[in-house]
């Protein structure tokens, strides 16, 4: 497997999907080549940030806004009839 | 309200009327929902209108609401919804697909090859409790094109399968998966400039392909 072969199989490999026959190949290219087990794990990291990362404050009045709009639809039409 | 109510049980009291539950539902709530609304549409104008949306639409239907699922993933799939209707009203598309039909199909041609290869100084850990880090991946994720970022945040960020994200957006599973790639590349690209420990760098050598 050349480092390019690996490039275009690289969701299916973190995502874990890919064939076994194929994984054997990619994890032997990696065994073999550090930049492309580097940007293996790099991959992964950015997926894992992602998935884990903080949420945004929401800002004070847009929370009161909300808050409101919320009340008032609810007064005028509660869930429960 | 302390965390230990569970959901579930919040919902049920809102579904017999009591306001307060379904306010710390809100509460609980709005942080993520905003987030998502942002990622997606990037503008938080947009984001603010689609978190009202999102959680009207919970009060217009939690009647509705089976718990199938978790309370979290109804309200999510709702947002997501709404983020996306936005983004099509904004182009002036109805219920087109997101798709513009002349738009060539990407291919793994095109693919760039990784540029900055480099370990990272921190562990994803260590780096989710850092202020900056937000910053960092909201930055990285703006450069992204939009048909990039929508595929990215739906299958990376909510945890969409690829068909899940395919049928939401329109699109084919191939696209996606293309799409997938390319974004995750650039993100890793654009973090590893950041976050990448510059004394071991390593360079890819292109001769032995
Ligand atoms: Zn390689």
């Amino acid at each position: 497997m050349k480092c390019e072969e690996l490039l275009k199989l690289l969701n299916e490999y973190v995502d874990g999907t890919v064939d076994p026959a194929i994984c054997t190949e990619f994890e032997q290219h990696m065994a073999g080549c550090n930049p492309c087990q580097v940007v293996v794990d790099n991959i992964r990291k950015t997926i894992t940030l992602y998935k884990n990362g903080q949420p945004c404050e929401l800002p004070v009045e847009c929370r009161d806004r909300l808050h409101a709009v919320l009340r008032e639809r609810w007064n005028q039409a509660p869930p429960a009839k | 309200m302390p965390h230990t109510v569970p959901d579930s049980q919040l919902v049920r009291r809102a579904k017999a009327g009591e306001l307060a539950a379904f306010e710390e539902l809100v509460s609980r709530h709005e942080r993520q929902i905003y987030t998502r609304a942002f990622r997606i549409l990037q503008n938080s104008h947009d984001a603010e209108d689609v978190t009202q949306q999102a959680f009207l639409s919970a009060v217009e239907n939690l009647g509705q609401f089976r718990e199938e699922s978790s309370f979290a993933t109804w309200l999510y799939r709702i947002a997501t919804f709404a983020a996306l209707k936005l983004i099509r009203k904004r182009k002036g598309l109805d219920t087109i697909s997101l798709e513009a039909a002349t738009e060539p199909q990407e291919d793994y041609a095109s693919i760039p090859h990784p540029e900055y290869i480099a370990d990272w100084r921190q562990s994803p850990e260590q780096l989710v409790h850092r202020h900056e880090t937000r910053q960092l991946l909201d930055d990285a994720l703006a450069q992204l094109d939009e048909k990039h970022r929508l595929v990215f945040v739906l299958r990376d960020v909510e945890g969409l399968s690829v068909a899940e994200t395919a049928a939401t957006l329109e699109l084919s599973e191939a696209n996606v998966k293309v799409r997938l790639l390319r974004a995750r590349l650039q993100l890793r690209e654009q973090l590893t400039q950041t976050l990448g420990n510059p004394a071991r760098r390593l360079v890819h050598e292109h001769h032995h392909h």
